[in-house]
């Protein structure tokens, strides 16, 4: 008896603080935001100070941002059907979608860094300019984002793997796939702002 | 009790001692003696600015004093206490509503006098032009009009409104202070600041480079000679026909070597330095509301960036 | 090979200087002290258990005092030393370089490493037990966010003594930050040990939001929350929009120096400007967060010793929340000279005025929770009746100072350092110091000297005046801030020996709040009665001093504003009968060495970052400390023991040894 009333005091226990770790993640998304905003504005002030070397017309290649964001879409897309799997209960499934969704991720990381590479190899490296200064800062600080994401996520598919869903895992899945959609959502400013309005 | 007698009285004669301290030598005072209209205008906002505060501050001060006295807990102290007491909207709407007039006749005057210091009268003839460019850590003027230049000590005509334009070279942003003409402005790398001057009366002013910069900051004074234009004239020519050249060379050596620099003439510089180093020091990035462009160009630009 | 160590030894430790020989020796010295006591004693085991891995909101903020109060002494000496430079010219006490090095510390540390971790205990010690909480959302976070901030500044002190320090000023404005002007390791500690404890700061501004959001007892709705916890949270709300533009605007200096990046160079097309309004945006709300729970710190004192409600309860509130918005919107009045149009120089002189409406509303609400009250004058409320004229006058020259027109003469002067001090001395550390006196006996259960206070007290506000007042007449004769050295002929020489006089009887008031603390430990009575003051009105007071961990045995319901008043209110009528507790088992948090070795790691990565400059091999311990914190962040994902329960019985004991009835 007293047994069952410890472990539903427990049981309130988790809730509650999930619902408080939600609401942290929450806010702490918000301070990404600024963070990112204010990255987008350094970048808009700067994206004209070429100092005489390359611009964004002259770098940037459409297929290659394009198929980033492709990918990068899918992966958030899969991480949203890893959640379904999860409340529906089945592990597997879940555990499944979350290895698909890191592969996209890595898959876009990877499309990353070989462009920057290429870029750097062309000379048009972070310290060529201002405009590059800032270009590689934001999409790098992007970029580093979904790196740490997509660690994070490896860590979370052993936990799955070794405790299955439990109140805890599950807390764990909505805040990362929270943070996945966001990272989705900065991209699509990226892709405008950065990548459209730079070969328009 | 006698401890806080002893305190209170030490207290009341070291403010005495500074009071005194405070009085001698009101002539110091240079920030409240203006000589140029820029400078009235400013010093006038001082004067409205500290009136209007003051309507505030010496009844709160006052409210304070009173309250503290008669609310003390004591025993014997007759005052009403009213432990629930702690809402009523007529006090609320005076306290909120205060302030805001008061505020808001101080914003009227201040929107004025920004918008007057920025757009000053327009005059027939162009104003007079000197740059003057802040280096690691000396002041370098130059006179397009007389192709003349100075270093460390600026000379200018009474009674006629001279625009410097102001830029840093090589060096980090600095700030252009002459307290009894002008306010200052900011002189940055890549860019032309303008600042109208106008000395009403003639005499030597003190000026400073008022932004920190680096080992040498504290020793970017320089002196402000307004002169009638007749000497000036006579001035100048005087440094066009002794003073040395200013080559290149002698620029770069301005511009390169850390270090203080003499005060110093030159009878001619070469040409467009000034704005060509305002170019190269990025000047070409920076457009919008900051004209500097136009400044560069040596144009009269129609918005004046500062005052 | 002898000489090569001593080449690196030379480069590596700050040399030449016959005071920071002194310093060396005597920081060896006191480690040395500090190790051998703690060996000698055998106390290793308890400052591990009970300090360094507590998640205790109490001693989280016990320890954030504590680094408050040195750095308070190392900022201090800093000011001493410069107003002895200034007492009269052409003083050889320091020369250039070395002024520079010392203006630059005492502003960082004083705001970032004084201020802050002052405010931050008093949000650790009060914000918990006024809301009726166990301890505070994320207990884990909070001793990083302590960590974090701890290492971030022995970081930057360090500079002290190994690379140098940082010497262009407590922003740092580019181009004189950037390598070409600044090219030892001395600017990148600045950018780390804030970088590293300002992240800290935001982990702690996120962790209370949620705490005042979600943690408050049954029955405190919003509007009946305690003023200091208002306070916290319009802080912590300036706090989350503001810091990711410190981290931003750090990071990009950071580039800049470290990848040859050209956000703020003067070529490669950079802009300086643009951090100069990045970090202003950071920085002007920066100075309402620490000043908003100043005014939370006043409500309630002055409320307790006027034995009254505070006065204006939801012009209060309102009044809060108008400045925490329009602090963001005034970040430009710290450059009107930089040539902004007159149209955005008149809106930020506006915006900047209209902060002193909600500001002067609060004085007046103050004046009259006093009138009509029962004014006793305790060693808080004598704070509190120093602030006011303080701050009242500080707050009139800042509306002097934001009529743009007028600022371009007070614009980097005197006139400007005596301003920002006059509020930040008069209108944070006063109310810090009368938040201090107030919650001491509810944290330590003892209270602090009275004699030794009132010296204090009188000897730290004459120092401020004959300190600070000739400092404004000092920019009128167009004296500008952060000189090193001037001469005779500038009429400037009476009015800084003045100012030193004062500025050492504040450095002796502050050595009489040293000795009233070691006078309190060794001498004071102990009492672990609940209400301190006896007029106490919030929740804090209803439990007993110091609260055990758990702080409360039972978690109240709240029936109103100021409860634990009510609650007496209802003690006195008759027939009152206290309910017996209803105890439960006390679900806590468990301790972890993780967020200390976390912060060790992120003081490594800075460190080998910051010292790359001068020894390129440094990038290895930079990497490692940077996957050391990864490691961190993995060692705890995996933990999932990380909370106990503290049975009943325990529980009973605890309450009935502190004298409760269970």
């Amino acid at each position: 008896m007293a047994q069952a009333a410890a472990h539903d005091h427990h049981h309130d226990h988790t809730e509650h603080e999930t619902s408080l770790k939600m609401l942290g993640f929450w806010i702490f998304l918000i301070t990404d935001c600024i963070l990112f905003g204010t990255l987008f504005a350094t970048f808009v002030v700067l994206r004209t100070h070429t100092d005489g070397g390359p611009t964004g017309k002259e770098l940037f290649e459409v297929p290659i941002f394009v198929a980033e964001t492709f990918i990068l879409l899918t992966s958030s897309f899969t991480s949203g059907l890893a959640v379904l799997a999860m409340n529906k209960g089945n592990r597997n499934a879940l555990i499944g979608w979350l290895v698909i969704t890191a592969l996209l991720g890595l898959a876009f990381v990877g499309l990353e860094v070989n462009e920057f590479a290429t870029l750097a190899h062309d000379g048009a490296t972070i310290s060529r300019s201002a405009f590059l200064s800032a270009f590689f800062t934001l999409v790098g600080t992007h970029g580093l984002h979904v790196s740490i994401g997509l660690l994070w996520m490896t860590g979370l598919i052993f936990q799955l793997l070794r405790r299955g869903i439990t109140g805890v895992t599950k807390r764990k899945i909505m805040i990362i796939s929270l943070y996945w959609h966001f990272l989705d959502a900065v991209w699509i400013f990226l892709f405008t702002v950065v990548y459209l309005m730079g070969v328009m | 009790m006698s401890k806080q007698k002893l305190l209170r009285r030490s207290g009341f004669f070291i403010m005495a001692a500074l009071a005194m301290v405070l009085l001698s030598g009101c002539e110091q005072y240079i920030v409240l003696d203006p000589k140029g209209p820029v400078a009235e205008v400013e010093y006038r906002m001082i004067v409205i600015s500290t009136i209007l505060c003051a309507i505030v501050v010496i009844p709160v001060l006052a409210i304070f004093a009173y309250v503290v006295y008669r609310f003390r807990d004591k025993p014997g102290n007759n005052a009403p206490y009213a432990p629930h007491w702690d809402d009523n909207k007529v006090l609320e709407i005076i306290w909120w509503g205060v302030p805001i007039v008061i505020i808001g006749i101080l914003g009227y005057f201040t929107a004025r006098d920004t918008f007057a210091l920025a757009n000053p009268p327009k005059t027939e003839e162009p104003p007079m032009v000197i740059q003057a460019t802040s280096m690691d850590w000396k002041w370098v003027f130059h006179y397009p009009g007389q192709d003349i230049a100075t270093v460390n000590e600026v000379h200018m005509p009474v009674g006629k409104r001279v625009e410097f334009q102001v830029t840093a070279d090589n060096a980090p942003m600095n700030s252009f202070w002459v307290p009894q003409l002008a306010g200052q402005t900011y002189t940055m790398p890549g860019m032309a600041m303008k600042l109208g001057i106008q000395a009403n009366h003639a005499g030597e002013y003190f000026g400073s480079g008022a932004n920190f910069t680096g080992a040498g900051f504290a020793h970017m004074q320089f002196k402000v000679i307004a002169e009638d234009q007749a000497k000036f004239d006579q001035w100048a020519a005087n440094v066009k026909h002794t003073a040395p050249a200013m080559t290149r060379a002698d620029y770069d050596k301005l511009v390169t070597t850390k270090g203080l620099a003499d005060k110093k003439e030159y009878s001619s510089y070469p040409k467009g330095i000034f704005e060509e180093r305002v170019m190269e020091n990025g000047g070409d990035n920076h457009t919008g509301h900051f004209e500097h462009k136009e400044a560069t160009k040596g144009e009269k630009s129609q918005e004046s960036t500062n005052k | 090979m002898l000489e090569n160590i001593k080449t690196f030894a030379s480069t590596f430790f700050v040399t030449g200087d016959p005071m920071i020989y002194g310093a060396d020796v005597s920081i060896v010295l006191v480690s040395l002290a500090a190790l051998f006591v703690l060996t000698y004693f055998k106390k290793w085991g308890y400052v591990w258990r009970e300090w360094i891995t507590t998640v205790d909101h109490k001693k989280i903020g016990t320890m954030y005092f504590t680094a408050a109060l040195l750095m308070l002494f190392r900022g201090g000496v800093d000011a001493l030393l410069m107003r002895v430079q200034l007492a009269a010219p052409d003083m050889k006490l320091l020369h250039s370089e070395h002024y520079n090095e010392i203006f630059t510390t005492h502003g960082t540390i004083m705001i970032l490493f004084m201020a802050m971790p002052f405010m931050f205990a008093l949000f650790n010690w009060v914000v918990p037990l006024q809301i009726g909480a166990r301890d505070v959302a994320f207990p884990f976070l909070n001793s990083v966010s302590f960590w974090l901030f701890f290492f971030g500044a022995m970081l930057f002190n360090l500079s002290f003594v190994i690379g140098g320090s940082p010497d262009a000023g407590w922003l740092s404005y580019p181009p004189l930050s950037e390598n070409a002007f600044s090219h030892g390791p001395g600017q990148n500690f600045y950018i780390w040990g804030v970088q590293i404890s300002g992240i800290g700061s935001l982990a702690t501004g996120i962790n209370f939001l949620v705490t005042i959001l979600k943690m408050r007892a049954p029955g405190m709705k919003l509007m009946k929350m305690p003023m200091f916890t208002w306070s916290v949270l319009a802080a912590c709300i300036i706090i989350i929009f503001a810091f990711p533009v410190l981290t931003i605007s750090l990071a990009l200096l950071f580039m800049d120096r470290f990848f040859g990046a050209h956000f703020f160079t003067i070529d490669g097309g950079g802009n300086p400007m643009m951090y100069v309004n990045l970090i202003w945006m950071w920085g002007h709300p920066e100075v309402y967060i620490v000043v908003l729970p100043a005014f939370g710190i006043l409500s309630e004192v002055v409320s307790t010793f006027s034995k009254k409600s505070i006065f204006g309860y939801k012009s209060m509130v309102f009044a809060m929340m108008v400045i925490s918005v329009v602090s963001y919107f005034t970040w430009v009045h710290h450059f009107f000279t930089m040539g902004a149009g007159a149209d955005v120089n008149t809106f930020f002189a506006i915006s900047t005025m209209a902060i002193a409406i909600p500001t002067g509303v609060k004085v007046f609400n103050w004046l009259f929770t006093m009138f009509r009250g029962r004014i006793e004058v305790s060693q808080p409320m004598l704070w509190v009746m120093g602030f006011i004229p303080c701050f009242v006058v500080g707050g009139a020259t800042g509306v002097m100072l934001a009529v743009a027109p007028a600022d371009y003469q007070y614009h980097n002067s005197y006139f400007l350092v005596a301003h920002f001090h006059q509020t930040l001395i008069g209108g944070v550390v006063f109310p810090y110091l009368a938040g201090l006196y107030y919650w001491w006996p509810k944290i330590f259960g003892f209270k602090l000297n009275d004699r030794l206070g009132k010296w204090a007290f009188w000897l730290w506000n004459i120092g401020f005046y004959v300190c600070f007042m000739p400092q404004y007449a000092l920019g009128f004769m167009g004296m500008t801030r952060r000189l090193y050295t001037y001469g005779w002929d500038m009429g400037w020489a009476p009015l800084n020996m003045v100012s030193t006089v004062g500025a050492f009887l504040m450095g002796v008031g502050f050595l009489f709040q040293g000795w009233q603390i070691i006078h309190g430990i060794l001498y004071a009575e102990r009492s672990n009665a609940t209400d301190s003051w006896g007029t106490g009105r919030s929740l804090e007071w209803s439990i007993p001093s110091p609260p055990p961990v758990y702080n409360f045995a039972v978690v109240p319901q709240v029936k109103g504003f100021d409860d634990w008043y009510l609650t007496k209110e209802e003690m006195k009528k008759p027939g009152y009968k206290a309910e017996k507790p209803q105890l439960e088992s006390i679900h806590m948090p468990k301790n972890s060495g993780i967020p200390f070795v976390m912060g060790a790691c992120w003081f490594l990565a800075g460190f080998g970052l910051t010292m790359e400059t001068a020894f390129s091999w440094m990038i290895v311990p930079g990497v490692i400390g940077l996957i050391g914190v990864g490691l961190c962040m993995f060692a705890r994902s995996f933990s999932y023991d990380t909370d106990y329960y503290i049975p009943v019985d325990e529980v009973k004991r605890t309450e009935a040894s502190l004298g409760r009835v269970v």
